[in-house]
């Protein structure tokens, strides 16, 4: 359509010449200024002056003034305190670079250059455009000022309809010849200039994101197993509560509700405050003993089942086999004074240690040894005293009471071990010997349950005490007068040589009656209701009686030793001994077999141990054995275990040897075929017995 | 507290005896005689072997317990002894 080309053109042209109708205008005057050059040459000519009308009039003067000024590459209207916030240091920081351009004028330029390819192109254009319509440009240009009138018409009649100036257009149509570039001028419209677009946005507001993080909860991995001990502990431990709550609800009474409180915070407090390792006594005491089993493998394997097979080509001599020795660096120099086994734990023996040697006297140790661990001992009590003898309560194993040589007397209480003192100690004040306490004995409790026990003293006074509110309260029982030997002092006073009791022991079926073995060799045979009167008196040894001990079996027979080199073997109703023995040596001590009536141990000071079996062999021993190496070593006491065939022997170096007995120490009767083995304490009376007879009947003989 | 110091040491003093460790419930150990990585070693796996075996033994009789564990190798006899709260592991060369 050639009037849309037309119109493409007036635009074309109309972009060219942005600025201002005037040019357009002037160059309608001229030619019609469709050569572009041509307009260019027109800018360069018109270069005079011109004044604007309010110009100042200066004078020469002030015109040929010099004002200096001084071009400088910086902005001065430049700010210099632009602050913007950092996203990177999260802080409003100051900027250090500002933009010094400062734009004055622009104005873009819009001539191209000729001979370049959109220059010819444009050209051509326009040289064609010219050549079909040479006319309709300046007719064109005469209706853009029409437009520019009408426009100006509707826009002070605010928003004429449009269709009275079509209207008016039509009318004019007939007038004009040419229609077409009138109806060009109809479809442009003049809202080319009139059309304004006004947009406007609502102010929006800024997305924000706001997010805050807490701590996290704590988190715990948890894992249990439910096994079935675990779940019988649960209920153990429930039932207590129960127990407790139980028991709480039964104890309304508030004081002593309050008293457990404060026991309660006392024990935690306590718990907290000791050692850790306080809670693996018990492990290393387990432990110890592991331990010392492991090193002496060979000596317990030996304790359990060893039986030495040469015995049965011995023709019924035995041997006895060491095991452990047991000692301690600090008991080293004191001799072994009281042995005696634990009548509960049958592996657990008591040591007392002091001296026999009147010169030197020192300080006493009390230990207690179990077999379990020879290499320290179980207890440990250090006393200023030497010891002289000791023994355990038969039903309160825990309770020791041991005989000093300076007389006194003392219970010591292993439940209580903390302190390395007595619990109970006699005194000066309360009837304490005057001389050393050669023997001790617990007796059964009195009438009033409480605990009691006998001493025997070389000051001749056999004591009883009696254990009564955490005292001991004493009771002579007898003194030792030696009969016939009161001497007329000066001034008639009656001198009584009083007898030296070094030991004693207690009937084992007839409550009262007892044995004292004195230091003049006597025993007297004495009971505890007649306190002025002997029941009897043996003229029994030459020298001190060391040890005087009834037969565990035989209620009538019992068994003395001396240091006159004699042990001799009576019955309590004959005034004479049924059986000497000399060994030849100093007779430290002897003690009855527990398992036979007709066996029995010595030992001497030459260091050797004598074993005896009157059903073997009646006039010998059958076993002697050198116990310890050194010769000057002596031994001063024997014991028996209850229950198994070992032997403990005490020596003046304070050491204790286990020994074990060989199968023919310790035969029982032969079995026969056809009868049933006879076992029992009858058996063994009858055994002691028979043996008796064959004694008793010539002595009966020749005293008839 | 003395007297159960005065055991470990007669115990690590007794013949044979290699080391002695103190382990706690959790498998610490709190005192020893040997060096630290074999310490260590012996007492983190002892105590899961320990517990093991308890465990066994419990699981067979909850009434029941377990109160001594000794391994007797070749070279070594290692003795655990476990108490409410602690472990006691004596290793001993019983041959010496």
């Amino acid at each position: 359509m050639p009037g849309k080309e037309l119109h493409k053109r007036k635009q074309s042209i109309i972009g060219q010449f942005p600025r201002g109708s005037k040019s357009i205008i002037r160059r309608r005057d001229d030619e019609g200024g469709i050569e572009l050059g041509e307009g260019a040459d027109e800018w360069t000519q018109a270069k005079t002056l011109i004044k604007p009308p309010d110009q100042l009039d200066l004078t020469d003067a002030e015109l040929k003034e010099e004002i200096t000024r001084i071009l400088t590459a910086n902005n001065p209207h430049a700010p210099q305190n632009i602050v913007r916030y950092s996203f990177k240091e999260r802080a409003y920081k100051q900027m250090s670079v500002v933009e010094q351009l400062a734009v004055h004028f622009t104005l873009c330029g819009n001539l191209i250059f000729r001979d370049s390819d959109e220059g010819r192109r444009q050209s051509l254009r326009q040289s064609t455009m010219s050549a079909v319509v040479p006319v309709t440009t300046s007719f064109v240009v005469e209706d853009l000022e029409e437009d520019v009138e009408l426009k100006e018409d509707t826009s002070q009649a605010t928003l004429m309809p449009a269709a009275p100036e079509e209207q008016e257009e039509q009318e004019q149509e007939p007038e004009q010849e040419q229609p077409r570039p009138r109806l060009i001028q109809e479809r442009k419209l003049t809202n080319q200039f009139n059309f304004s677009e006004r947009a406007s946005q609502t102010y929006n507001n800024p997305i924000r994101d706001r997010a805050c993080q807490m701590e996290p909860p704590p988190r715990a991995t948890f894992s249990a197993n439910a096994n079935q001990w675990e779940i019988y502990d649960d209920y153990v431990e429930e039932l207590q509560k129960l127990e407790k709550s139980k028991e709480k609800e039964k104890q309304k009474a508030p004081v002593s509700k309050k008293q457990d409180k404060t026991r309660g915070r006392k024990l935690t407090s306590l718990e907290s405050q000791s050692d850790d390792i306080t809670k693996v006594a018990k492990a290393a005491k387990i432990v110890e003993r592991m331990v010392n089993q492991n090193t002496f493998d060979d000596v317990a394997q030996d304790f359990k089942y060893f039986e030495d097979t040469s015995d049965d080509y011995r023709d019924n001599l035995g041997t006895l086999l060491p095991l452990w020795k047991f000692q301690y660096d600090k008991a080293k120099r004191l001799a072994v004074t009281a042995l005696c086994w634990n009548p509960k734990y049958k592996d657990l023996f008591i040591v007392g240690h002091g001296s026999y040697d009147f010169v030197k006297q020192s300080r006493g140790m009390l230990l207690l040894y179990t077999l379990k661990n020879p290499s320290f001992p179980e207890y440990i009590f250090n006393s200023e005293s030497g010891i002289m003898c000791a023994d355990v309560h038969v039903d309160h194993p825990y309770l020791i009471v041991v005989g000093f040589y300076d007389g006194n007397v003392a219970i010591y209480n292993l439940k209580k071990p903390a302190s390395s003192q007595p619990g109970y100690k006699s005194s000066a004040k309360h009837g304490k010997h005057t001389d050393p306490v050669w023997q001790v004995k617990w007796q059964k409790d009195d009438m009033d349950n409480n605990l009691n026990f006998f001493s025997v003293s070389s000051d001749g006074r056999i004591v009883s005490w009696t254990l009564v509110k955490n005292e001991l309260v004493h009771t002579d029982v007898i003194k030792l007068l030696v009969e016939g030997t009161t001497v007329e002092g000066p001034e008639g006073l009656q001198l009584q040589t009083i007898g030296c009791g070094t030991s004693f022991d207690f009937h084992k079926k007839i409550d009262y009656l007892f044995l004292v073995g004195t230091e003049e060799g006597k025993i007297y045979k004495c009971s505890k209701s007649y306190s002025s009167q002997f029941l009897d008196i043996f003229d029994a040894h030459h020298m001190a009686v060391d040890a005087v001990n009834w037969n565990p079996f035989h209620s009538k027979v019992f068994i003395s030793c001396s240091s006159d080199w004699t042990v001799k073997i009576w019955d309590h109703t004959i005034k004479t001994p049924m059986f000497i023995y000399d060994l030849n040596s100093a007779v430290g001590d002897v003690a009855w077999a527990p398992y036979s009536s007709t066996v029995f141990a010595a030992v001497t000071t030459d260091g050797k141990a004598h074993v005896f079996d009157l059903s073997v062999n009646k006039y010998e021993a059958i076993c002697i054995q050198a116990v310890v190496a050194k010769k000057k070593n002596k031994l001063t006491h024997i014991q028996f275990n209850p229950i198994y065939p070992i032997v403990i022997i005490g020596d003046e170096r304070g050491h204790v040897i286990c020994l074990k007995l060989s199968p023919n120490l310790r035969k029982m009767p032969k079995e026969k075929k056809g009868q049933e083995v006879q076992k029992g304490p009858e058996v063994e009376i009858a055994k002691l017995d028979k043996l008796l007879n064959l004694v008793r009947e010539p002595a009966a003989k020749t005293s008839k | 507290m003395a007297e159960v110091e005065e055991t470990l040491k007669r115990i690590q003093a007794h013949k044979g005896v290699i080391g002695t460790i103190v382990v706690n419930a959790e498998g610490i150990p709190i005192r020893t005689t040997l060096d630290n990585s074999s310490t260590v070693q012996y007492a983190g796996l002892l105590h899961q072997l320990t517990m093991k075996a308890k465990s066994t033994v419990r699981d067979i009789d909850p009434q029941n317990d377990l109160t001594f564990l000794r391994i007797r190798s070749k070279k070594h006899e290692i003795m655990v002894a476990p108490d409410k709260e602690y472990l006691l592991i004596v290793i001993q060369n019983p041959c010496e």
